[in-house]
């Protein structure tokens, strides 16, 4: 309702400013209309949805613009910008169009201030407040509904006059305006560790108890525009790898050794929610490790992922819990080599039956098997055994000590998991790179012809559910180790719905695309838990731009960097021979 | 001389479901020969050679290599005794690169030496392959890829190598390039048999020849006597 009475003004107009302008610019011009009607929507629906007042409590940069005024300003300039794309006129001409598109979404916000200020529409439309208008306002109320229609206005113009800039202009901007978000969203994070060395000063200065203080955004814009500007053209990474591989490994041995230092401190310096994040975050990477054995190697689909994290998690549990049904209480470090080797198990009793199933069946039937195990393991059939919804509780923490130790609470598990990660990681990679590993990808390219080369399918198949399994097993006794208990509700869909996009978007086959697919679709929304009513919106969006921007996800192997590149032209000439290096 | 077979299919019956696809079917392969077997579309050809690699089961008969019989034995194992195939259709990999695709090729072999030694025979042989050693397979023309086929198949070191219309699709030029390579690979030894359409071509290059029509062989007899003979001339030479 609300967004066709605010968008009405904005149709009447368009006539008239198409019929004034000369024949040839019409479709610019109709474009330009139509991509500011489409940019009202999304910032109504951003303002209904309650994402701008839940942001809203977020600061970006303290005491000046909030987050969720800033992502209703990113949908005005991105309106504006959208609208005067791929549109060679005159500067003036671009300016305005800007103007036009991102002041026609502000006439939509503008529009809502006046009529939520009429009629009360809070019966239908919680969100559209009083709280929402002040945002929208600067806190000016009725008075001020004129605000959000100059400001897409401005912000619309300024998009156009971006786009005027040079490509490389345009990137650094762009780069700056990442950074500056992604500076400010996690402040908190950055300024815990600093105010514990000798940066203390610098941190007070830069950021704010939440957000980044007004000289910390301007720093922040000024250097990264500034530092990415001015980057020489030729990349480093290139430079890179124009090296000897001796000097190579000169950089790259500190660089590792850095790394592991810094991986080895954090969590001392940001505290426990930030470990128990990363820790959930290697989990992951340990699951995405496994599918990507079985779906990214084997190309085999297995949507009961979650099974095998399931068996992992219950085995630790009850050969290691001190309470009601523990059945051993094994030490931790026993119980994992015999829940990896029960999710094994279970992934050849999961592979057999279904080995000569192919395609989309496969799906169907993974699924299946998945949701048996998450209902039997929750069932009255095997309450007795697990516990049912009550679960199994008392998994003692894998190594025993003192709470004011290092190694206590969730920094213990952070450590056991980024070994785990780490681990499992050097295995996946050696086994890629493995005669196996070929045999997986002979019968994800060509299952018939890898069967005429003289590859066992059987075996093949069977060691590749096998292997995936054993990751996600491995992956679930860290979790019930992190939990200290396994339940019921535990075991979701969703889990294995998870670990299959994190691979599609950080790119199938590939084990670094696991770690970064890992840290986008489960770190992210793990930091942002008061957002967390909006996660599967965020992450439906995420996918839908991925399969737009970058079907073959955001680090590619090569193989299928290679579909999506040449899709039927010539391979340029690749520099390296190495062996089948895929 | 008394050939030595190498190759004995024996009485082989295959089913597809109901569907009896080879009703019977005999061919004896000697060391060092080649032997085409020529038919008409859908009698059986592909079905002879997938039920000689393993690739279908046979319900009866049997198929012996020297003389040790490997019906029942995994395709894959079959691939490791020395019969490799060569697809109908020219299957790559297609997303892999030439060089990909012939390792792939060297699956059987264990040892790292053995297939550099054989990419650099497959190069050796096909040096338009070299040229496109990067290049991925999927975006080769007809040619290049039958010669990625065959090069692929070489790889596994096959005694007898099955070579399933190898010169279907092509240019003129590219079917006698086709046939100038099996005679190559029979000059240097190794055993063929022959799946062709072509029949006046596969003749002319075959010891012998099979004529297979509906799941049973009609006809067999030597390569010369074939091309003399009526009935071949009239089905598949063209000539009335
Ligand atoms: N997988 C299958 N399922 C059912 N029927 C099959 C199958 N494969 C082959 N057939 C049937 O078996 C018969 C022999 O097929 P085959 O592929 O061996 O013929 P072909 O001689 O190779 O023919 P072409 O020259 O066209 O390749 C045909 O009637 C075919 O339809
Ligand atoms: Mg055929």
């Amino acid at each position: 309702m609300t967004v066709t009475s605010a968008g009405m003004p904005a149709t009447g107009t368009a006539p008239s400013a198409t019929g004034s302008a000369p024949a040839m610019p019409v479709s610019f011009q109709r474009r330009v209309i139509r991509t500011g009607l489409l940019g009202a929507v999304i910032a109504l629906y951003l303002c209904m949805v309650g994402i701008v007042p839940i942001f809203n409590a977020r600061p970006l940069v303290q005491g000046v613009i909030s987050l969720g005024q800033a992502a209703l300003f990113l949908s005005l300039f991105a309106t504006g910008f959208v609208a005067t794309r791929r549109v060679a006129e005159s500067s003036s001409r671009l300016i305005a169009d800007g103007a036009i598109a991102g002041g026609l979404s502000g006439v939509a916000l503008s529009a809502l201030v006046l009529v939520g200020s009429m009629v009360d529409v809070r019966a239908f439309m919680p969100n559209a407040s009083p709280v929402l208008y002040g945002i929208l306002t600067f806190n000016l109320g009725t008075v001020g509904f004129w605000i959000p229609m100059a400001l897409g206005a401005v912000l619309g113009g300024l998009a156009g006059a971006v786009g005027l800039a040079s490509p490389r202009l345009r990137r650094s901007l762009f780069v700056g305006l990442i950074s500056l978000f992604a500076l400010g969203l996690f402040a908190g994070l950055i300024r815990t560790p600093m105010l514990a060395l000798p940066v203390d000063e610098l941190a007070r200065l830069l950021f704010a108890s939440d957000g980044l203080t007004l000289i910390g955004a301007v720093v922040v814009l000024v250097l990264s525009v500034g530092l990415h500007h001015l980057q020489r053209t030729r990349r480093l990474d290139r430079q890179f790898a124009a090296l000897p591989p001796s000097q190579r490994r000169r950089i790259q041995i500190p660089l590792i050794a850095l790394a592991a230092v810094f991986v080895l401190v954090l969590p001392q310096g940001l505290g426990s929610f930030f470990a128990q994040v990363i820790a959930i975050v290697a989990l992951y990477v340990m699951m995405g490790l496994g599918l990507n054995i079985t779906l990214g190697l084997a190309g085999l689909l297995d949507l009961g992922f979650v099974a095998f994290f399931a068996v992992g998690a219950y085995t630790v549990g009850l050969l290691t819990s001190t309470a009601e049904f523990g059945i051993a209480q094994w030490p931790f470090w026993a119980a994992v080599p015999v829940a990896v080797i029960v999710a094994m198990v279970f992934g050849a009793f999961l592979g057999l039956p279904i080995l000569s199933i192919r395609g989309d069946y496969l799906a169907i039937a993974t699924m299946g098997f998945g949701e048996i195990i998450r209902i039997l393991a929750g069932s009255d059939l095997m309450k007795p055994l697990l516990g049912g919804p009550r679960g199994i509780i008392n998994i003692p923490k894998p190594i025993e000590v003192p709470p004011d130790s290092l190694l206590a609470g969730p920094n213990q598990i952070y450590y056991i998991a980024l070994i785990g990660a780490a681990l499992i990681a050097f295995v996946a990679w050696r086994l890629r790179a493995s005669r196996l590993g070929r045999a997986w990808i002979a019968i994800r390219e060509d299952e018939d012809v890898a069967e005429a080369i003289g590859i066992n399918l059987i075996q093949t198949k069977i060691l590749a559910y096998m292997l995936g399994a054993a990751f996600a097993g491995l992956g679930g006794a860290v979790f019930a180790a992190l939990v200290g208990s396994i339940f019921a509700s535990s075991i979701q869909l969703m889990v294995s719905i998870n670990v299959a996009s994190l691979i599609i978007v950080g790119g199938m086959g590939s084990i670094p695309g696991v770690i970064v697919g890992a840290i986008f679709l489960i770190g992210l929304p793990e930091l942002f838990r008061e957002f967390s009513e909006y996660r599967f919106l965020f992450y439906g969006i995420a996918l839908i731009a991925m399969m737009q921007l970058r079907p073959e996800g955001l680090l590619p192997s090569r193989i299928v960097r290679r579909e999506f590149q040449h899709g039927g032209g010539d391979e340029p000439p690749e520099s390296s021979t190495s062996p089948l290096a895929l | 001389m008394n050939p030595t077979p190498i190759l004995e299919v024996d009485d082989i019956h295959v089913y597809y479901g109901n569907i009896h696809a080879l009703k019977g079917v005999s061919l004896t392969i000697n060391k060092g020969e080649i032997v085409t077997l020529i038919g008409a579309n859908g009698a059986g050809k592909t079905t002879t050679l997938n039920a000689i690699s393993g690739l279908v089961p046979s319900r009866e008969g049997q198929v012996r290599l020297r003389g040790e019989t490997i019906s029942g034995v995994a395709s894959h194992l079959i691939v490791g005794r020395g019969i490799v195939q060569v697809p109908e259709g020219r299957r790559m990999f297609a997303r892999l690169t030439v060089e990909e695709n012939l390792r792939m090729g060297g699956y059987t072999l264990t040892r790292a030496a053995d297939v550099q030694a054989g990419i650099d025979r497959a190069f050796e042989m096909f040096p338009r392959l070299k040229e496109r050693r990067t290049q991925v397979a999927g975006t080769l023309s007809g040619g290049e890829q039958q010669m990625l086929a065959i090069g692929r198949a070489l790889m596994a070191g096959p005694e007898v190598l099955l070579l399933d219309e190898p010169s279907m699709g092509l240019a003129p030029v590219l079917v006698d390039f086709v046939f100038d390579t099996i005679s190559r690979l029979h000059a240097e030894g190794t055993t063929i048999l022959l799946v062709e359409q072509n029949a006046r071509m596969a003749l002319q290059i075959a010891d012998r020849g099979y004529v297979i029509e509906t799941g049973m062989i009609v006809l067999s007899d030597l390569a010369a006597n074939l091309r003399e003979n009526d009935t071949v001339r009239k089905a598949y030479l063209g000539i009335v």
